[in-house]
C-alpha cells in the first residue's frame, strides 16, 4: 500500500541535487585541506608510502574498513537484497570472511619484515630482481582491475546520481585522487579513508535505523513484511547459488583474495608495530561486519519500502536501492547526502588503489629493480609522484576506454588474481623454509596468468560480456582451480631448484616474524 | 637457548593459526555448501520472518568477528608475554 503511494517517477535521482552538491564540495573541500595538512608531514619515502608509521590502530583500523568497503558493496549489495532478497545476502557474509584469514597468517609477519609493499616479504632472502619484477606484475594487475571497476562505476554512478556527463565525472574523480596521493601520500590517504568510512558507516547507520523504526525496531519484522509482500522465497537461498562449486570458487577468491590485496596490505606498514597491525584489523572486521549486517537491513528495506520494480526502474542492476529508500525515508536532502556518501567512497578506494600500484612502480620496480638500491631519498620521492601521476592518468584513459561495458567482473577477477598470485607467495615465503626464488616466480607469474586466461575462457567473459552461446571453461571465477595450481608451482619448483643459501636465510627470517626488524 | 625458546613460541603460534583459519574455512564453506545441497533447511523459519538462511548468514558475520577476538585475546596475553620473555 506504501508502493502505491509512490509513483515510479517521483524519485528525484539524476537531477541535479542542491544537497548532494553541497555534501559534494564539503567532502572535497575538507579532505583537500587535509591533504594540504598532510603534505606539509610528507617528506620522504616513509612518510609517503607509511604515512611516518604514525597511525594509530584505531585509526588504522577505521581506515582498512574504508579502503575495503567500496561504493559496489554498499550500492551493489544492498541492491541485490533489494531485488533477490536472500541470495544478495551471501554476498554480504562471502566480502567479510577474508577478514579473519588476514589477521591469523598475514598481518604480523607482513609488518615485520617488510617496509612498502608485499614485495618486500616475498624477496627478503630470495633474489630481489626476479621476485620484485613478478610481484610487481601480481601487484598492477591486481590493482589496475580493482580500479577500471571502480572508474567505470564511478562514472555510471555520478552520472546517474548528478546529472553529470561520464567523462566530466571521471575527470573528477582522477583530479581529486591525484591530488590526495601525490601531495599527502599515505597519511592524507588514510584520513580521506577514515572521513568517508566514518561517513559511510553512519550513513548507513541512520538509514538502518529510519527502516526499522517503521517495522517496530524488529528486523524480523522487517523481514516478515518483505515475505508477505513477495513471497516466502525471499528469505530462502533462490538461483544464485545452483552450482556450487561455481559457490566454492568464488568464495575462496573472497577469502583469500582479500589477504592479497594491495592496498589493503600496505596499510599495515602505517602502525607502528605487528602489535598495532593486529589490533587494526580486529577494529577493521569489526566496522566491517557491523556495515554488512546493515545491508541486511538496507536491502530488505528497499524491498519492502521502495519495491525491486521501482528500483529496477530507476537501473536494472538495482544499484540505486540504497539513494531511493534514502529518499523515500528522508526526502531529496538525505538523498543528497547518501549520494554524495557513494561518490567520497569511490574516491577514497581509487586513491588507495593508487598509492599501491605507485609503490610497485616506485619502490619495486624503480628503486629495486632498476636502481639496484642506489637511489637517494630524493629521487625515491619523486619517482613515487611521477608513479603517481603515471598511475591517476592511466586510471582516467582506463574509465573512458571502459565506458559502459560490462566490468562487474573485473572485481572478482581482482580478487582472483591476488589469491592466486599474491596470498600464496606470502604464505609460501612467510612460513616455509624450502621456498627459492624460482619457485615464487613460478608461482606468482602462474598464479596471475593462469587466472587471466581462465577469465577469458569463462561463462562471465564469453557468455555476459561477449555474448558467446557458451563458454570452455565452466567456472565463472577461477580461483578454485588457479589458486591451488599457484601454490602446487610454488612448491614443485622450489623443490626442484633447492637452495641452501637461501633456506639458512629463513632463520633470520624467522626470528624477524616474530620478534620484528629491531630484534 | 633463546632459538630453541623461539622455535617452540613459532609452533604454537602456527598451531593457533591453522586452527582458526582452519575454523573459518569450515564456517564460511559450510555456510556455503548448506546453501547449495539443502536449500529447504535454509528456508525453515526459526520464528516468524527470520529464516534458517538469514540467520546462520548473520552468524557467520558474528562468529568471524568472534574469532578474530579470540586470535586477538590469545596473542595479547600468551604471544606477546612469551616475546616479552624472549627478548629480555
Amino acid at each position: 500500500m506504501i508502493l502505491s503511494l509512490l509513483p515510479q517517477a517521483a524519485t528525484r535521482i539524476g537531477e541535479p541535487n542542491r544537497v548532494a552538491m553541497g555534501f559534494f564540495f564539503l567532502f572535497i573541500a575538507t579532505t583537500l585541506g587535509i591533504t594540504w595538512w598532510a603534505a606539509r608531514r610528507t617528506r620522504t619515502t616513509e612518510h609517503f608510502y607509511a604515512a611516518g608509521r604514525t597511525i594509530s590502530p584505531g585509526q588504522n583500523g577505521i581506515a582498512l574498513a574504508g579502503d575495503y568497503m567500496s561504493a559496489a558493496s554498499f550500492l551493489g549489495i544492498a541492491g541485490l537484497v533489494s531485488t533477490t532478497g536472500f541470495d544478495g545476502l551471501i554476498y554480504s557474509t562471502g566480502w567479510l570472511v577474508g577478514w579473519p584469514v588476514v589477521l591469523f597468517l598475514i598481518a604480523e609477519p607482513l609488518r615485520n619484515l617488510g617496509r612498502y609493499t608485499f614485495a618486500d616479504v616475498v624477496a627478503v632472502r630470495l633474489s630481489q630482481t626476479p621476485v620484485r619484477i613478478a610481484s610487481a606484475i601480481g601487484t598492477l594487475a591486481t590493482v589496475s582491475f580493482y580500479l577500471i571497476a571502480q572508474m567505470v562505476g564511478a562514472g555510471g554512478l555520478i552520472r546517474l546520481m548528478f546529472g553529470i556527463p561520464y567523462e566530466t565525472a571521471i575527470v573528477i574523480v582522477g583530479v581529486a585522487m591525484i591530488a590526495y596521493v601525490l601531495f599527502g601520500g599515505m597519511l592524507a590517504t588514510t584520513w580521506v579513508q577514515i572521513v568517508k568510512a566514518v561517513l559511510l558507516l553512519s550513513g548507513a547507520a541512520v538509514l538502518a535505523l529510519l527502516v526499522l523504526a517503521r517495522f517496530h525496531w524488529s528486523p524480523a519484522a522487517l523481514f516478515a513484511a518483505a515475505a508477505d509482500k513477495y513471497g516466502a522465497g525471499v528469505l530462502a537461498p533462490g538461483r544464485l547459488v545452483s552450482r556450487p562449486l561455481d559457490a566454492v570458487s568464488l568464495g575462496l577468491a573472497l577469502m583469500f583474495g582479500t589477504a592479497g590485496l594491495p592496498h589493503i596490505l600496505m596499510r599495515f606498514y602505517t602502525v607502528p608495530d605487528a602489535r598495532a597491525a593486529r589490533k587494526s584489523v580486529f577494529y577493521a572486521t569489526g566496522l566491517i561486519g557491523a556495515f554488512y549486517l546493515m545491508t541486511f537491513i538496507l536491502g530488505f528495506g528497499a524491498m519492502v519500502l521502495v519495491g525491486p520494480d521501482a528500483i529496477k526502474s530507476v537501473e536494472p542492476g538495482g544499484n540505486m536501492a540504497a539513494p531511493l529508500l534514502a529518499e523515500f525515508l528522508g526526502g531529496t536532502p538525505f538523498l543528497g547526502f547518501i549520494a554524495a556518501v557513494a561518490f567520497a567512497t569511490i574516491l577514497a578506494v581509487v586513491a588507495g588503489l593508487t598509492l599501491s600500484g605507485a609503490a610497485a612502480l616506485s619502490h619495486d620496480l624503480w628503486v629495486s629493480v632498476v636502481r639496484k638500491e642506489r637511489a637517494d631519498a630524493v629521487e625515491q620521492l619523486k619517482v613515487a609522484r611521477i608513479a603517481t601521476v603515471g598511475l591517476g592518468i592511466l586510471g582516467v584513459l582506463l574509465g573512458i576506454t571502459f565506458k559502459g561495458q560490462n566490468v562487474a567482473f573485473m572485481v572478482g577477477l581482482a580478487f582472483a588474481i591476488a589469491a592466486s598470485a599474491n596470498f600464496p607467495a606470502l604464505v609460501l615465503s612467510i612460513f616455509w623454509r624450502r621456498y627459492t626464488t624460482a619457485g615464487a616466480v613460478t608461482s606468482m607469474l602462474l598464479g596471475t596468468a593462469s587466472t587471466l586466461i581462465l577469465i577469458y575462457l569463462s561463462p562471465t567473459l564469453q557468455v555476459d560480456v561477449l555474448k558467446h552461446p557458451s563458454a570452455w571453461f565452466p567456472l565463472r571465477n577461477p580461483a578454485l582451480v588457479t589458486m591451488p595450481l599457484s601454490f602446487l608451482s610454488g612448491i614443485v619448483v622450489s623443490l626442484l631448484t633447492s637452495n641452501r643459501r637461501e633456506a639458512e636465510g629463513f632463520d633470520g627470517v624467522a626470528r624477524r616474524m616474530h620478534l620484528g626488524p629491531t630484534a | 637457548m633463546a632459538d630453541t625458546r623461539l622455535a617452540d613460541l613459532a609452533a604454537a603460534r602456527w598451531k593457533v593459526q591453522v586452527a582458526l583459519t582452519a575454523a573459518m574455512v569450515a564456517l564460511y564453506f559450510g555456510f556455503i555448501l548448506l546453501i547449495a545441497y539443502d536449500k529447504p533447511f535454509m528456508a525453515r523459519l526459526v520464528a516468524p520472518g527470520l529464516s534458517l538462511g538469514i540467520l546462520l548468514g548473520a552468524l557467520v558475520i558474528l562468529l568471524s568477528w568472534l574469532l578474530t577476538w579470540v586470535y586477538v585475546r590469545w596473542a595479547n596475553t600468551h604471544y606477546d608475554a612469551a616475546l616479552d620473555r624472549l627478548r629480555e
